[in-house]
């Protein structure tokens, strides 16, 4: 049996009755496939995807390419961990059937191929390399386990309050210099459903780069060059920051390291903490000094964590002022502490392949039930994971006569449900502006095409 | 370009005089004879093997150009200018014949030649690089007035970031989509604003080889359609069997198969991995006993030395299994890395063999949080080195001549010197590639250990 031949199971079961909402509800109470089958059945937003992923190739233009959507893999992981690959559907009804079928714990969305992907078979008889991905969007994964060494709140896949603000600066960062350095204009931030963030660049120019221009804008943001087994993760060269790092630092990270960070993580308040510090400092005099200081500081102090950790973080800046000529590698030391503590920590793997699979949006994470919603960029402060909608709670709702969302126009009645404003933000802020664009540029593209073909008559 | 047998030979008639780097945009029509067919090619042969021997051991760019001068002189230079330009010319031209016919081949070609490019473009001044920038119809519009003015804080930024003291900034800057001089977005060398980069004319460079290896690399896919449809049939007695045998001539050790020393079970895999890997895969191999995961950066460097060394595939899984499975269960052991490692071994997908990675690879590699791989001497702090080495049993003397090649970032040497401490013989053609030491190591002590008896 092939995989693609295993088949949806018990489709004869009946739908759940109501969950009770549970403050810590076990994996399964938080989400099952009966569960599952009733959000694809009545939430998903499939109208949209759909409309998303065809950039404009609607049909109705005469420059469309009708097929484009149909090349475009996804991928689905199924209940007990079957993993299809190279799914692709002609229409939005397949695609919704599909899923409708065989309610995938997660969908994957890859590259447009030049093929469609359910087909590659056929193609690769012929021996040439004719199935290979043509477009993509250029994405990035942020993951807060990567973070794991510069928080004490959490570890691994949890995270809070106190922690989740470290992807908040992450998404600042990444957003202004994809808006301000890179000029792209359609871009998608979306909730990973547990422990962090995606982001999907949606403009043209974005997902018709190689894999080799993918990798430049990839090492563009790349800082900390960190591994186990060297404690100066962050290494920064010259005499000043280059303006998208010195924008960074100054409009995002150094605030953020005085402000919330020190809040949240006190990351000077005990010895184990400022250790790891100290051993960014290149030189072990200044290493010493502090370290006497703060020893002896710490039995006498009555100071909260908090205003400890400041109080020394002050004292290390001036030290280091003071002796700044001391050493290049001296230099940019308060910088570097700075970004190692709160520069973004982009899986860069991710992005650099045409070909990688990233969740799609809206999904719900199998662990936490919770869904992949959008995150407004603009307002990603506001943005708080642990009140993202969980599966329970909108099947409490739809039970209780909430509407179902896929494709109502009813703008009041969609705001007030759960997902309501979640969908609404995605249309609005990111899937119109980019169609109006998408249009644009098959109309232009058309027309130079019909002004080429005219050339090419009086030949 | 004819090939003709004949003594006689028409001179190209565009004669210059300066030395000159010609775009090799069409084919030249030029006749040229059999033997110097075989000939020129030899020599750019030799002057590309040198520029990857260069490469590979990560010499820094101002030795490469003086690299690539020192080897231009030696094998292409003639007095008479224009006898060059066309030795040049037909060398190049034989040799995308030789190399379209694989994509290992073309890979191998395309870098060499960009990097020929880049090296002699350096070397001319900066009037004969705007020709070429002209030659090559680069639409690039040099930024002036107001535009720089209100740049010009920024542009200094940058000049300061890449370790010069005063933002001294250059006269002329080209406004080009960033997406064009992938090198410089990088390595952050560049200012970008709006989807633009700002390229110093001292920069010029990166553009223009990109646009060269552009078109290098379509060249090599239609000469591969000509040679497979027409030439090599037509020339099936003259030229092709002298083609064939040119990219067979070189091609040095991959350590895709593994020789008569290497060939290693299961059973004594901690024992060889004790007394012969490099320190790289050391601490990669151990690092999976230990934490039975690694990351996929250490699957890889690991999974095709080990490869290389001679681990056949049914072992390979079985090691990987057994420690995976220790941890993500055997069902996600099959499900998510199984797959991968056939795939080294070319069993899965496109089933090309993957060579194992050289260290000039790892010793560019970034490894990052939670990583292992990459080439100790580069990544692992100086504490953790010493570590590492002092578990090596090296001796306090031998630990500062390596930390000392570290300092100076010659980590192959630092390896090199290793090596030679460990088993007290001198390397002389310094380690280059993590199984080349390997199979250094494997000769030396199976030389020391007389055979079993049987
Ligand atoms: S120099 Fe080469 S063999 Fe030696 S540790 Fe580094 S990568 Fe490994
Ligand atoms: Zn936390």
């Amino acid at each position: 049996m092939t995989r693609e031949e295993i088949k949806s199971r018990g489709e004869d079961e009946k739908m759940m009755d109501a969950p009770q909402i549970n403050n810590n509800p076990k994996p399964e109470e938080s989400f099952n496939v009966n569960y599952l089958r009733i959000y694809y059945g009545n939430l998903f937003p499939y109208t949209d995807l759909h409309k998303w992923l065809s950039y404009g190739h609607d049909g109705k233009h005469p420059g469309c390419d009708e097929y484009y959507f149909g090349r475009r893999e996804f991928s689905f992981t199924l209940e007990n961990d079957v993993y299809l690959r190279y799914k692709s559907f002609k229409t939005a009804s397949s695609m919704e059937d599909a899923i409708k079928s065989s309610f995938p714990y997660k969908i994957d969305i890859g590259a447009v191929y030049s093929v469609d992907p359910d087909k590659r078979h056929a193609y690769s008889q012929t021996g040439t390399n004719v199935f290979t991905p043509v477009e993509r969007e250029l994405v990035f994964d942020i993951d807060i386990t990567d973070y794991d060494d510069v928080r004490y709140c959490c570890s691994g896949a949890d995270v809070c309050s106190k922690c989740w603000p470290l992807m908040t600066v992450a998404i600042k960062v990444i957003h202004t210099s994809l808006t301000e350095d890179f000029g792209f204009k359609h871009i998608l931030w979306v909730f990973s459903g547990r422990r962090g963030v995606h982001c999907w660049v949606c403009d043209p120019k974005a997902r018709r780069m190689t894999n080799e221009q993918r990798s430049a804008v990839a090492e563009y943001f790349r800082v900390y060059k960190g591994n186990e087994n060297n404690a100066r993760k962050v290494v920064l060269m010259g005499y000043s920051l280059h303006p998208f790092l010195a924008r960074s630092y100054v409009d995002y990270l150094k605030g953020f390291f005085e402000g919330e960070l020190q809040a949240t993580q006190s990351i000077f308040s005990s010895k184990d903490k400022y250790e790891k510090i100290l051993e960014m400092i290149s030189d072990e005099d200044i290493q010493s000094e502090l370290r006497e200081k703060w020893e002896n500081s710490a039995a006498r102090s009555s100071l909260s964590e908090e205003a400890i950790s400041l109080v020394r973080w002050e004292q290390l800046k001036n030290t280091l002022q003071s002796k700044k000529h001391k050493a290049p590698t001296l230099r940019m030391c308060v910088e570097e502490i700075v970004f190692t503590f709160t520069y973004p920590r982009i899986d860069l793997e991710v992005s650099k392949q045409m070909n990688h699979l990233l969740k799609a949006p809206f999904c719900v994470h199998p662990k936490t039930g919770r869904v992949c919603v959008p995150i407004d960029p603009n307002n990603c402060d506001e943005f708080d994971p642990l009140a993202v909608p969980t599966l329970p709670q909108l099947i409490e709702e739809i039970n209780s006569g909430g509407s179902r969302m896929d494709v109502d126009d009813d703008e009041e009645d969609s705001d007030r449900s759960l997902l309501g404003k979640s969908i609404k933000f995605f249309r609005s802020s990111f899937l119109e502006p980019l169609l109006k664009s998408c249009k644009e540029e098959i109309e232009t593209s058309y027309k130079t095409k019909i002004g080429k073909s005219k050339d090419s008559f009086s030949w | 370009m004819e090939v003709i047998r004949s003594q006689k030979r028409t001179p190209s008639n565009d004669t210059v005089s300066n030395p000159k780097i010609p775009l090799y945009l069409t084919t030249p029509p030029m006749e040229v004879r059999l033997e110097e067919f075989e000939r020129f090619a030899i020599d750019r042969l030799r002057v590309l093997k040198g520029i990857s021997d260069g490469l590979a051991r990560g010499r820094n760019p101002k030795e490469m150009d003086d690299l690539v001068d020192t080897l231009w002189k030696e094998h292409m230079r003639d007095p008479d200018g224009s006898v060059m330009l066309n030795k040049d010319i037909i060398s190049h031209f034989v040799l995308r014949l030789v190399y379209c016919r694989s994509d290992e081949l073309k890979k191998w070609f395309l870098s060499m030649e960009t990097a020929l490019f880049r090296h002699r473009f350096r070397l001319q001044n900066f009037e004969a690089q705007r020709a070429i920038v002209g030659e090559f119809g680069l639409p690039y519009k040099a930024v002036t007035g107001a535009e720089l003015e209100g740049l010009k804080e920024r542009l200094g930024q940058v000049v300061r970031s890449l370790g010069q003291i005063s933002p001294t900034v250059e006269a002329v800057y080209y406004k080009v989509p960033f997406e064009e001089v992938p090198d410089l977005v990088a390595s952050r060398r560049v200012l970008i604003q709006k989807g633009y980069a700002f390229v110093a004319g001292s920069q010029l460079v990166s553009l223009v080889v990109t646009q060269f290896r552009s078109h290098i690399s379509k060249a090599l896919i239609l000469t591969n359609r000509k040679w497979t449809t027409t030439i090599r049939e037509r020339e099936k007695d003259r030229l092709t069997p002298v083609v064939e045998a040119l990219s067979t001539s070189y091609l040095g050790p991959d350590y895709s198969q593994s020789t008569e020393y290497a060939e290693i079970s299961l059973k004594d895999i901690d024992q060889v991995a004790k007394s012969c890997f490099p320190l790289c895969m050391r601490h990669l191999f151990e690092k999976v006993r230990e934490d039975h995961h690694l990351k996929h950066g250490g699957r890889m460097q690991l999974g095709l030395f080990l490869k290389g060394v001679g681990l056949k595939l049914d072992d390979a899984l079985a090691f990987w299994r057994a420690e995976f499975t220790k941890k993500v269960g055997s069902e996600r052991f099959d499900k998510e890395y199984a797959y991968a490692i056939r795939h080294n071994y070319g069993k899965e997908g496109k089933r090309t063999d993957y060579t194992p990675y050289a260290c000039q690879k790892i010793i560019s590699s970034a490894p990052g949080a939670g990583d292992h791989h990459g080439c100790p001497y580069r990544h692992f702090s100086e504490d953790n080195l010493r570590a590492a080495l002092g578990r090596m049993g090296l001796s306090s003397r031998a630990m500062e001549d390596v930390m000392d090649k570290v300092r100076n970032k010659h980590y192959q040497l630092a390896c090199t010197f290793t090596f030679e401490a460990v088993y007290g013989t001198s390397c002389d053609a310094g380690i280059n590639h993590p199984n080349q030491y390997f199979e250094e190591s494997q000769k030396i002590l199976k030389s020391k250990t007389p055979p079993a008896p049987v």
